[in-house]
């Protein structure tokens, strides 16, 4: 399979005050082309860090290492600066989580979008206006032509995030990064933003990397699922192996923490796994999970041994049961 | 922007007339004008005759009224020193006055708003500490003692520019310099923390996710968003300038609108005084008009107030 995204390694260690934190460690996954690739885990656990990674927009104490780091062709790792910024916002897009600051407050909407337009296509201005209003059109805004000319302080949070969509879609990108993109908002309208990515994939048939934190919205959007634990993905596979038969206690107890309806009361707090995340910075001795699981044995004291199972990976000493 | 741009301006005009009535009363507060005009060691009566012959007896409202009607058909009085028409006074020196304002203040732009990007884009690098460095000594060199050195370097040892006068525009320079230099670090300082927040600002990343190029990412989406106070700042330092450039004004003997005032209140001399603290806060309220105006424009959210 000649996948569209094909990480192997990846590795990213932050310089702080305290030492070097080590918030991806030995990252692996693929995305296929039109496929979405669900990343959970925690907050904390290296999410951000790993798309950051993905898209060369890591912070300046950074450092990103990665054995193979391939995307459409493109020998990521190797690029030079202007090849990787050549793909942003073309081929490979992202969505943030902070629709209300993520869009810059002195330029109309229609400026914004028909910049990237015009940076990656050339073309004419009112070339890129028309793009720009069809894809207005496409996220669900009504009366595109007029919200073009619209400062985004004229917004709400929804429309923000859609023109966000939007922006992303501006190239016709074969990859979209969405870095918690409904977290930010209203509940009602957290569903219909996915919604409309779910929709707005199947008619682009970009791939779609999408970072949550909530397990709910992977059992309905996800082809494949990547658990990420303290830096580490600990378990990874199609959304129906991970669900189905969830191998890594990890995954399990987050699994067991998604609100069902019927079952979970309104104002009873959720389930969550009790503990807390290790501490990053140095290096991580055995399980990082050893200290929660309910299942710790003394072999989780090393490293844990990668089991597969057709396609289905995890790290944990227990196997197949 | 239009309404909010009228709504500015009409609020500038009666700010400047509330300045000039405050300014007028406190001048009169600050000394007896009939004993200036009737002069030192006058007698009583001589200066009663005064007082009644200028209508100085009259109320202080009805005064104001006629001193603000005479002003706005541009009649500033005579001199009580000079013995000419105040008018003729200001038109003379304001000139100076304005070019070394804004000549200063662009220099100190011209300086500060490269070292202040290039400082915020390698923040705690020596190329931050270097211009951190140079801002510094700025600040902290006496404004008289750096004009002295650029006159011993330019004028004495090179013999570049004249030391002093205002006949020709190199007059101009080392005045321009001196007092520019003075301003540029408090800008170059709002310019570097103004680029380093709006660097780390989410829509620049958003901008840099968009792959746009280094140039759009530094120019368009970061420096429009750090300019705000740095307008505003301009505005303040440039009244400043106008206003306080006194030793520099001296140093040079640039005949200006400082050195006037000088005269001016040392010579209890009420109608140019009174005209040059008019001009000089009209001046002020309409730069921070100005600044307002930019602003509004630089940031959308700004047009509503
Ligand atoms: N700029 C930074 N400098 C130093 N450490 C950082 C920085 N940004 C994040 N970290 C740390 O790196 C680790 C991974 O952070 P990351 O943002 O990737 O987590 P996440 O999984 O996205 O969490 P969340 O769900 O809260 O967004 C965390 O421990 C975090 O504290
Ligand atoms: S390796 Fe051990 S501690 Fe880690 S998840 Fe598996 S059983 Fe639990
Ligand atoms: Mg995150």
């Amino acid at each position: 399979m000649s996948a569209l995204l094909s990480v192997e390694g990846l590795t990213v260690d932050l310089a702080v005050p305290a030492g070097t934190l080590h918030a991806v460690r030995d990252v692996s996954f693929e995305v296929a082309r039109g496929e979405t690739l669900c990343v959970v885990g925690e907050s904390g656990c290296g999410k951000s860090m790993t798309a950051l990674a993905l898209m060369g927009l890591l912070p300046r104490n950074a450092r990103r290492r990665a054995r193979r780091l391939v995307f459409d062709g493109v020998d990521l790792a190797a690029a030079s600066p202007a090849r990787t910024n050549a793909l942003r916002g073309a081929k490979l897009s992202m969505i943030f989580q902070e629709p209300m600051t993520a869009l810059n407050p002195a330029y109309t909407i229609g400026n914004q979008l028909c910049e990237v337009y015009r940076r990656h296509k050339g073309g004419s201005r009112a070339a890129a206006r028309e793009r720009a209003a069809f894809l207005l059109g496409k996220v669900g805004i009504a009366a595109a032509g007029e919200r073009l000319g619209q400062y985004p302080h004229q917004l709400s949070g929804g429309l923000r995030q859609r023109v966000m969509i939007a922006m992303a879609l501006m190239c016709g990108p074969s990859l979209i990064v969405a870095d918690e993109p409904t977290t930010a908002l209203d509940v009602t309208i957290q569903a219909q933003i996915l919604k409309l990515l779910k929709d707005l994939q199947a008619e682009f048939g970009m791939a779609l990397v999408l970072i949550t934190h909530d397990l709910g919205v992977v059992a309905r959007i996800a082809d494949r699922v990547a658990v990420m634990y303290a830096g580490e993905v600990v378990e990874r596979g199609t959304a129906a192996q991970v669900f189905a038969a969830p191998r890594h206690p990890y995954t399990a107890g987050l699994i067991d923490c998604i609100p069902v309806p019927g079952r979970t009361k309104p104002g009873e707090r959720l389930g969550a796994i009790p503990g807390t995340v290790p501490a990053l910075v140095g290096t991580i001795e055995g399980c990082a999970f050893r200290q929660r699981c309910a299942f710790a044995q003394p072999a989780c004291a090393s490293a844990p041994p990668v089991h597969a199972d057709a396609g289905h990976e995890w790290a944990c000493v227990r196997g197949a049961a | 922007m239009l309404g909010f741009a009228v709504r500015r301006i009409a609020l500038a005009l009666a700010v400047a007339l509330a300045v000039s009535a405050a300014s007028f009363i406190l001048l009169r507060l600050s000394g007896d004008v009939a004993t200036a005009i009737a002069g030192e060691g006058a007698r009583a009566e001589d200066i009663a005759f005064v007082r009644k012959a200028y209508g100085l007896d009259r109320p202080l409202v009805v005064q104001y009224a006629e001193w603000l009607s005479n002003t706005l058909r541009g009649d500033f009085g005579t001199s009580l020193y000079f013995k000419t028409e105040v008018i003729g006074l200001v038109a003379d020196k304001l000139p100076v006055t304005l070019v070394l304002g804004l000549a200063s203040i662009l220099f100190a732009l011209a300086v500060s708003l490269p070292l202040g990007i290039l400082a915020a884009l390698h923040p705690n690098t020596w190329i931050d500490r270097l211009c951190l460095a140079l801002a510094v000594l700025g600040q902290a060199l006496p404004n008289f003692f750096f004009a002295l050195c650029l006159i011993l370097l330019f004028s004495i040892t090179l013999r570049w520019l004249p030391v002093s006068g205002t006949g020709t525009w190199q007059h101009f320079v080392m005045p321009t310099l001196a007092l520019g230099y003075y301003v540029a670090p408090a800008f170059m300082r709002l310019v570097r923390a103004g680029m380093i927040e709006t660097l780390a600002a989410d829509y620049v990343r958003t901008a840099r996710a968009s792959g746009l190029s280094p140039a759009s990412v530094v120019f368009k989406h970061a420096l429009r968003n750090a300019l705000i106070p740095v307008v505003a700042l301009a505005a303040v330092q440039l009244g400043f300038l106008l206003g306080g450039s006194i030793v520099v004004e001296t140093i040079f003997a640039l005949d200006g609108l400082g050195y006037l005032a000088y005269q001016s209140i040392t010579y209890k001399d009420f109608p140019t005084t009174q005209a040059v603290v008019l001009l000089l806060s009209v001046v002020y309220i309409f730069l921070t008009l100005a600044a307002d105006l930019v602003n509004a424009w630089l940031d959308p959210r700004l047009r509503v107030a």
